[in-house]
């Protein structure tokens, strides 16, 4: 079968890795970068870190170049979605496409372009360390479900965990995937956004007793929004949170959004605190402090264009 | 006419260049080298006012005679020191605060029985050094009796102030203003702390906007349920100071930004203290302070 990764970054990476280790898929990546591509063609993808694998695939800047896909898998930054999904979608014209990135409506924004689509939450992270080598940080498994306005046949999804899990990325086909994304978004809203607000590492937002009752602030406010829905999180965002806050797992962290608040890159707030507000109102969920959250870490996009 | 102004920083140099035009004032500063450049340098103003005015200086409260007005223009955080170190002194001066947010007159009464006028200042400027303020925004200086002092006493010090080239106004009750301005700071500045934002059309539209707006109604809750009557809308005041035309920088975010502390305790604190009290909740003043709180942690 054939897979295209859409935006091979450090998430995208460690799937099309893993999945090239497979005689039996062939891989394709799609990435904006020109130096990461070449580098990927001229001497494959390599990961290190929490493991050291390498592997060999096709990279293109060019979307026309992918060729029909069974599967995409999409792991650009939420922002990206559209543009990336908008530009390859005629290679998933009888493939299905899946989302393994943060936040809340990836799914809404690939269904715009793409039939059969599969929700999807990873815990695997890591970073780009220079075109074609990847450092990967965390290990960690990855859900799959139908997106249930326009799902993939489960069998597809199936079909897709399997491929996942055997080239080294444990994967879980399950009926409804929701849980875990939103567990995932819940912790990802309520402790990477203070982090960006802050400058403080994970583990020094959890040991402040006060910040602490924040973040558990914002965690309500997601499960009420969940809970409206339905939706039964598989895991409370709150043993996540202490369980990360540990000196052995990632007490000196600094959330994805605080390294793009440094570095001045537009955050994923949109999609986390966000998210949970668009889907808050939605359902009649009052999220204040979300809300709060959300205009001040757009403020402090805004005050470097101002 | 003897002024003292204890204290240095932008409001302080602003007070005592200008008085010092028309009263004889002497500066105390934290300082010794402060006080020598003083002395030796004069006190220079620019901006809305050009000025050179002679002070006299010192560090030691000891060593300054008495004076009919003392005004203490530190900033929040230092004023318990400075009142204490002023305690038995300045037998027959009437004493103003003009410090941040709530509390600051019950500081200073602790520690002497002089009569005091409260005041909360809305002027703002840059200190380019020790002996250099700029004179940036020309807004008034309120001024209210606390104790044992009459609106008439109020109105002298406003007189006294406006003869200097200041903007100065009493009132017969100040806590109308002061609240309005306790409002007001507790939003903007950490709303522009926590953004980076200097206090610009982003405060007035928008999601940020409406975070502000928010937030002033919680602010306005707390006042109400005090019994306090505002004097002004805050969010009118905060949409009218984003229409000046220029980008003003609040004091949280110049000390955020140079890693210093803030006044997040006298300014913020006080409003979430006094909503305690009043049994009023303020969800989202609560979150700010607590994220101002950690923002100054992370500096170490």
């Amino acid at each position: 079968m054939k897979v295209a990764i859409i935006g091979c970054g450090a998430v995208g990476s460690l799937f099309a890795v893993h999945l090239a280790q497979l005689d039996d898929v062939e891989v394709w990546a799609y990435d904006a970068s020109q130096a990461h591509v070449d580098a990927i063609n001229a001497h494959g993808l390599r990961l290190t870190g929490a493991g050291d694998v390498a592997g060999r695939l096709h990279a293109t800047s060019d979307a026309a170049e992918l060729p029909a896909c069974d599967f995409g898998i999409v792991a650009t930054k939420a922002m990206h979605t559209t543009a990336a999904i908008s530009a390859t979608a005629h290679a998933f014209a009888n493939g299905c496409v899946a989302t393994v990135q943060n936040g809340l409506g990836n799914e809404e924004a690939i269904a715009g372009f793409v039939e059969k689509v599969i929700r999807g939450t990873t815990f695997p992270a890591g970073k780009i360390l220079e075109p074609g080598l990847v450092q990967w940080d965390v290990k960690g498994d990855t859900t799959l479900g139908p997106f249930e306005p326009q799902p993939a046949p489960f069998d597809e999804i199936e079909r897709l965990a399997d491929a996942c899990t055997r080239g080294g990325m444990p994967t879980a086909a399950v009926a409804d995937a929701r849980g875990p994304q939103w567990r995932k978004v819940i912790f990802n809203a309520s402790t990477n956004s203070i982090g960006a607000l802050t400058g403080l590492t994970h583990g020094r937002v959890c040991e402040r007793p006060d910040l602490r009752q924040l973040v558990s602030g914002l965690v309500d406010e997601g499960k009420a929004v969940a809970a409206a829905q339905g939706i039964e999180l598989d895991a409370d965002p709150e043993d996540l949170i202490d369980h990360a806050a540990k000196p052995e797992v990632a007490y000196g962290h600094k959330a994805s959004m605080l390294q793009d608040v440094e570095a001045r890159r537009t955050t994923e707030v949109d999609y986390l605190n966000g998210g949970i507000v668009r889907f808050g109102r939605e359902h009649g969920v009052p999220t204040p402090l979300n809300q709060a959250i959300w205009a001040l870490v757009k403020g402090v996009e805004d005050s470097w264009t101002k | 006419m003897n002024v003292v102004v204890a204290g240095a920083g932008t409001i302080g140099s602003l007070f005592a260049g200008h008085l010092a035009q028309v009263a004889d004032v002497t500066v105390l500063t934290r300082r010794p080298e402060h006080a020598q450049a003083l002395n030796e340098r004069g006190l220079h103003v620019s901006g809305r006012s050009v000025l050179t005015a002679a002070v006299a200086a010192s560090s030691d409260p000891a060593a300054v005679g008495d004076a009919d007005l003392v005004i203490l223009a530190c900033k929040g955080g230092d004023l318990e020191p400075l009142a204490a170190s002023l305690a038995g002194r300045f037998a027959h001066a009437t004493v103003m605060t003009v410090q941040n947010g709530l509390g600051a007159e019950e500081i200073v009464a602790a520690h002497g029985a002089w009569p005091l006028l409260s005041a909360v200042t809305f002027m703002s400027g840059t200190r380019h050094d020790d002996v250099h303020v700029e004179y940036v925004l020309d807004t008034a200086t309120w001024i209210g009796p606390y104790r044992d002092t009459t609106p008439a006493d109020a109105e002298s010090v406003a007189a006294l102030i406006r003869s200097a080239g200041l903007k100065a106004e009493a009132f017969d009750d100040l806590r109308p203003a002061q609240w309005s301005k306790l409002i007001f700071n507790a939003t903007v500045n950490t709303v522009a702390a926590l953004t980076g934002l200097p206090h610009d059309f982003h405060f007035a539209e928008g999601m940020l906007g409406g975070l502000v707006h928010d937030l002033v109604d919680e602010g306005k809750a707390v006042a109400e349920a005090a019994g306090v009557a505002l004097r002004e809308d805050p969010w009118e005041m905060n949409v009218h100071a984003t229409r000046r035309g220029h980008a003003h920088y609040p004091s949280m975010l110049e000390d955020v930004g140079a890693h210093r502390p803030t006044e997040i305790e006298l300014i913020t604190g006080s409003l979430v203290r006094a909503a305690e009290r009043h049994g009023v909740a303020v969800p989202l003043h609560t979150a700010l302070y607590r994220l101002v709180k950690a923002k100054e942690a992370s500096y170490s």
